[in-house]
């Protein structure tokens, strides 16, 4: 058993090695054949690892492979823990991480950087299964840091592009603020439990609920809110939720495979993967759930206006990921982790899907990415059409596709859980700001489908005669990703109402929103006709008719509307001056900080005064010395009597 | 660890004692040679000048096999107790050889460009050898006097040797001048000695320093001068003032050889004298061997820093070491001698092989003994440069080359015996003296040269440069080889 997840999580990193190493040896098809190769053996190895639990009954693994050190205790160790939470989350990085790597092939064709790309999807994909697999806290963060690492290496895959060193710069960075908190927070539950382990920390948590601690004296916290919240913190950089986002839209400068791998289906999914994962520590403080769901209806919500007005195709799909993330993160805040991980699941495949489509586009249109010079591409490229299309329905939540019964179980569980005990004002504003949410996305994602596939053809003439479908490096994942988009759905019933993962996920009986919904739940069809009858459903319609509206049938309101809301367009357009803040605020204030203590500090005082300043004395003093060495034999037979004389009344006199 | 007064090795007869011959066969074999090459010099054409410097190499040769075959298995006395060969003295001599071979060998192209390649040179260099010898044997303050004068008459006539070299001249002036004052004065203390103990013997004198008061001041006045005396040879502040003259006016052949050889024969008089014939005033002399000390450390980097002369800056460098020679000898304890001893055979080297750069460096005619002819050698001979970034790092202490390793056992010595803020200082005067070297590093690697062609260097001197420069790394690597020989030395 442990070779078999040895093998699932070591054969990327196999071929990562060989790409990466030996990739000027091998040449380009070998590279991507090793690591698709590795690759594939993952992927096949776990949907062996999902069938081993659901048909014959497997019970969880967790055991420890290798203890890297012992320090006061406390051990440091390389282990797997393997549930169903894994499973799913295996199953959904290998295969979406082999069709990403058979994608490449098309999409890097002429990239001179072939080898060093397949060598770090590779490499992230070993990092995010150590991540899943992860029995503790360590491996956890190795894992955290290491697709942080790889993200900021494919953003700034093109290095030589200012605007992507940019990126992956302002990726890490903010990145680093909220790993900054994930490692807080694994201080503190190091500090009150006194392991890393993850069976043994969530043994300890109950008993820690009436502990506190003074952060600032006087105020005491509960210590299992204060880990909430900061392990939150981690996952707010990693998942990119509000006010951690700004790093996601940039990171589009990357290709697009990665964009859909990492910054749609996987990486950034991280995150909630974690919350699910710790639901023995969140079960216990409703306080940082309630923040988390804060935090989740302010990004599902504001995240997707800013879908709105980006014109930049890539850019659309990524404010699309941000507002869907924050669906996820409602979720987890509404103690509803099973439904949170069905919609990163079938999030994961639409999302892939919708971001290759995208890629598709942008290799047919010679990498152009504005969707103004686009348009009526329906008719040359048929397969990422329909594909698209699928995609786009999928990420609305239209009834029978995946993203509906994932995304309408989340609706229906945080309306739930503004009836229970603990619900608060948050609770209300989180239901109506994702019900709103489900407008705007079906607007923004048919606004960008029928700007590129329908409508007039806006290109100019040369890139039109080479108009044609992709090959079917491309088309082929495109397909396989379109089938899960689809029939991921029609799970729901044993993934989240059913008792699917058992002890993986914790609930507390007072939150436990799922449980309550699954005794109205009867069946996909019941689920569906209850869906229609919804307000999720028509706000899906109206967004979709409105988008067709707007821009096909009278696409001058989209400019009378942009002339009359102007203020709002403009606060749309610079991102609600979020990055303003930042760059201007914290990175320039930062700057300035740091450009005074350089001055003053180290300039004047340390190298200045203390360093120089000594070096300059002993050099003077050099100077005055040698002077003594006049070159007199009667000065040196002097200086030896003088000696002489030292020595003698310094020890005559003292003795 | 002192003897009895009984003999080992002299034959007791009703009136007179046979002296055992055999333990100073070494010294008996090297005078008979130097005056062979003298004398066999004066039949040698000029052309074929080299048999004088094979002769001389073969006397060293024939000493050192002589040396070792003789030598016994602990300390034996023989002339009336005033000669003595023990392994302290097989080992230092042992080294001395070595260093002087080297020097010859260094020497010969160097002494050719100049004209002034004569047996004077080798037969002076051997009879200094020899005064060597017979300060490390030595017993008894008059021999131990008859080692410093036949070595020092040597040196004063090496440096004057380059005759129409002013700078010489006046050097080996200063040298004679200086040093007479300072043998008068180790002589006056010595007569001190004699006076307070009646004896001129060592061993005796150890015995009869046992029964004194400590603050006997009669003694502390003869050590005073026997200190300084020493310190004079050794070149320890404020008895250093002829160091930087000498070394800078006399030729370089014989620069390299004075700070050399004659350092170990120097550190064996500290060792022949303090530690075992005034081991029980060991009080009194710490306390001035810790001020001679920091002077020296303090002095030597400092004023380094300000030399643009290589072989002035590396005569305070000299200093500078001899301060934590000093430091070792001061602790007092096997660990601090055992640690002195590895630094001064290590260090004399080291010296030798930067010496040596000088050499390798100058042009027939012309000295290239300023710094700034070692800008750019990296360009000129990348080989070269990179066994001169050895050199220095090791003087400065730099792991791993010996001279770490060196330091490292020195300042060990010094904090097992309590005296940490010693240490600390010794540190930081090193960190100070990094500078220098450092510098030399730099303008080596990183300074534009004045002329950038290849540097020439003959076969024998690039083999014997490397070989000098990479044991300074070897024995870093693996000291516990060297270690042991000195720690069995004093054991």
């Amino acid at each position: 058993m442990q070779n078999l997840f040895l093998t699932i999580a070591l054969a990327p990193l196999v071929g990562s090695i060989l790409a990466g190493l030996f990739g000027k040896q091998i040449g380009r098809t070998a590279s991507h054949w090793v690591t698709i190769s590795g690759v594939a053996v993952s992927c096949a190895l776990s949907f062996y690892v999902m069938k081993l639990f659901l048909i014959d009954g497997m019970a969880s693994y967790n055991e420890s492979v290798y203890t890297w050190l012992v320090s006061d205790g406390i051990k440091f160790e390389v282990g797997f823990l393997v549930d169903k939470l894994t499973a799913i989350m295996l199953v959904v990085v290998t295969f979406v991480s082999l069709m990403v790597h058979i994608y490449t092939i098309g999409y890097m064709k002429d990239d001179p950087g072939y080898q060093r790309f397949f060598s770090y999807i590779a490499l992230f994909t070993f990092s995010m299964l150590m991540l899943v697999m992860a029995n503790n806290f360590m491996q956890l963060f190795f894992g955290w840091e290491a697709v942080g690492l790889v993200s900021y290496l494919l953003i700034g895959f093109w290095y030589t592009r200012d605007t992507a060193i940019f990126a992956n710069l302002k990726a890490f960075l903010v990145n680093r603020v909220g790993d900054f908190g994930f490692l807080l927070g694994i201080a503190a539950v190091l500090m009150y439990t006194g392991s890393l382990d993850y069976a043994t920390v969530f043994a300890k948590i109950p008993g820690l609920t009436e502990t506190t601690m003074q952060i600032f004296p006087g105020v005491d916290w509960s210590v299992i809110t204060v880990m909430g919240i900061l392990l939150f913190v981690g996952a707010m950089g990693k998942s990119a939720q509000v006010p951690l986002h700004v790093w996601l839209p940039d990171s589009m400068e990357g290709p697009t495979p990665i964009s859909a791998l990492i910054h749609a289906a996987t990486m950034v999914t991280a995150g909630i993967f974690m919350v699910a994962r710790m639901s023995p520590i969140y079960e216990f403080t409703t306080t940082a759930l309630t923040f988390i769901l804060f935090i989740g209806a302010v990004t599902a919500l504001f995240m997707g206006f800013l879908g709105l007005i980006q014109n930049d195709i890539k850019r659309v799909v990524a404010y699309s990921t941000l507002s869907q993330l924050g669906y996820m993160t409602v979720a987890l805040g509404a103690s509803a982790y099973s439904a949170a991980i069905f919609h990163l699941m079938t999030h994961a495949f639409f999302k892939a899907l919708l971001f290759l489509g995208a890629g598709a586009v942008i290799i047919a249109m010679h990498h152009e990415q504005d969707m103004r010079k686009m348009g009526g591409l329906r008719k040359y490229m048929p397969i990422t059409y329909i594909t698209s299309l699928i995609g786009s329905l999928a990420l609305i939540g239209f009834p029978g596709f995946a993203g509906f019964f994932s995304k309408d179980t989340i609706i229906e569980a945080v309306h739930l859980s503004t009836t229970l005990d603990h619900a608060t004002w948050v609770h209300t504003f989180a239901y109506y700001a994702i019900l709103a949410g489900v407008f705007i996305t079906a607007l923004y994602s048919f606004r960008m489908f029928f700007l590129v596939f329908h409508g007039k053809e806006r290109m100019d003439d040369h890139t039109r005669e080479h108009l044609h479908e992709c090959s079917a490096v491309v088309t082929v994942p495109l397909i396989l990703l379109a089938i899960p988009s689809v029939v991921a759905g029609y799970f729901l019933g044993d993934v989240v109402f059913g008792d699917y993962f058992g002890d993986a996920i914790m609930f507390s009986e007072s939150k436990n929103v799922i449980g309550m919904l699954g005794e109205d739940y009867h069946g996909i069809v019941g689920f569906i006709q209850h869906g229609i009858m919804g307000p999720a459903f028509w706000l899906a319609l109206a967004g979709l008719f409105t988008a067709w509206f707007i821009y096909m049938k009278r696409p001058d309101i989209a400019d009378t509307a942009k002339q009359k809301l102007g203020f709002l367009h403009k606060l749309l357009d610079n991102k609600y001056y979020m990055d303003d803040l930042y760059i201007k605020g914290f990175a320039a204030g930062g700057r300035l900080l740091g450009k005074g203590l350089w001055k003053q500090g180290d300039v004047n005082v340390i190298d200045g005064l203390m360093v120089n300043g000594s070096a300059a004395v002993i050099n003077w003093f050099a100077g005055v010395a040698r002077v003594v060495q006049t070159g007199h034999l009667y000065h040196y037979a002097f200086a030896m009597i003088l000696g002489l004389l030292g020595l003698l009344s310094w020890f005559i006199l003292g003795a | 660890m002192l003897r009895s007064l009984s003999c080992n090795g002299v034959v007791m007869t009703n009136s007179f004692t046979i002296p055992d011959f055999v333990l100073a066969s070494p010294e008996i074999f090297l005078l008979s040679m130097a005056c062979l090459v003298l004398v066999a010099d004066l039949f040698i054409s000029e052309k074929n000048r080299v048999l004088t410097y094979v002769l001389a190499q073969l006397s060293l040769l024939g000493t050192l096999i002589l040396t070792i075959y003789v030598a016994p298995a602990e300390a034996t006395y023989t002339f009336s107790g005033t000669y003595v060969s023990d392994p302290m003295g097989t080992l230092l001599k042992t080294a001395i050889y070595f260093i002087t071979a080297s020097v010859f060998l260094y020497s010969r192209s160097y002494l050719m460009d100049r004209d002034i390649f004569k047996g004077e040179y080798y037969v002076l260099g051997l009879f200094g050898v020899l005064g060597m010898m017979i300060m490390v044997s030595a017993h008894n303050f008059l021999t131990i006097y008859l080692g410093l004068e036949l070595l020092s008459l040597s040196l004063y006539a090496m440096v004057a040797f380059h005759k129409e070299s002013m700078q010489a001249s006046e050097a080996a002036m200063k040298y004679f001048i200086l040093g007479a004052i300072a043998s008068g004065m180790l002589l006056y203390g010595m007569s001190m000695f004699y006076g307070a103990t009646g004896t001129l013997d060592l061993g005796e004198l150890a015995t009869a320093i046992q029964g004194k008061e400590s603050n006997d001041i009669v003694l502390i006045f003869g050590l005073v001068f026997v200190i300084v005396g020493l310190a004079f040879k050794l070149g320890a502040v404020p008895f250093h003032m002829w160091v930087p003259d000498v070394y800078h006016g006399a030729p370089t052949s014989v620069t390299m050889f004075i700070s050399s050889a004659p350092k170990i024969a120097g550190f064996a008089l500290f060792m022949r004298l303090l530690a075992e014939g005034m081991a029980d005033m060991h009080a009194g002399w710490q306390d001035m061997l810790v001020i001679l000390s920091v002077l020296s450390l303090a002095v030597g980097n400092i004023i380094a820093l300000a030399q643009t002369n290589l072989k002035r800056m590396l005569a305070y460098s000299t200093i500078s070491h001899v301060g934590f020679i000093l430091l070792g000898i001061l602790a007092g304890t096997t660990d601090g001698y055992s640690a002195s001893m590895f630094y001064i055979i290590t260090y004399a080297a080291t010296a030798m092989a930067a010496f040596a750069l000088i050499i390798i460096l100058s042009k027939r005619g012309s000295e290239a003994d300023e710094l700034d002819n070692l800008k750019g050698l990296s360009k000129r001979s990348p080989w070269i440069a990179f066994m001169m970034l050895l050199l220095m790092f090791s003087m400065t202490g730099v792991p791993p080359t010996v001279g770490f390793y060196a330091k490292l056992l020195v300042l060990q010595a010094i904090v097992n015996i309590d005296m940490v803020w010693l240490a600390i200082v010794a540190v930081g005067f090193s960190v100070i003296g990094a500078f220098y070297y450092l510098r030399v590093i730099k303008m080596m690697f990183f300074d534009e040269a004045d002329s950038v062609e290849p540097l020439e260097v003959s076969a024998e001197m690039n083999v014997m440069f490397s070989a000098n420069s990479l044991a300074v790394l070897f024995v870093g690597l693996f000291p516990g080889a060297l270690m042991a020989v000195c720690i069995a030395a004093l054991a």
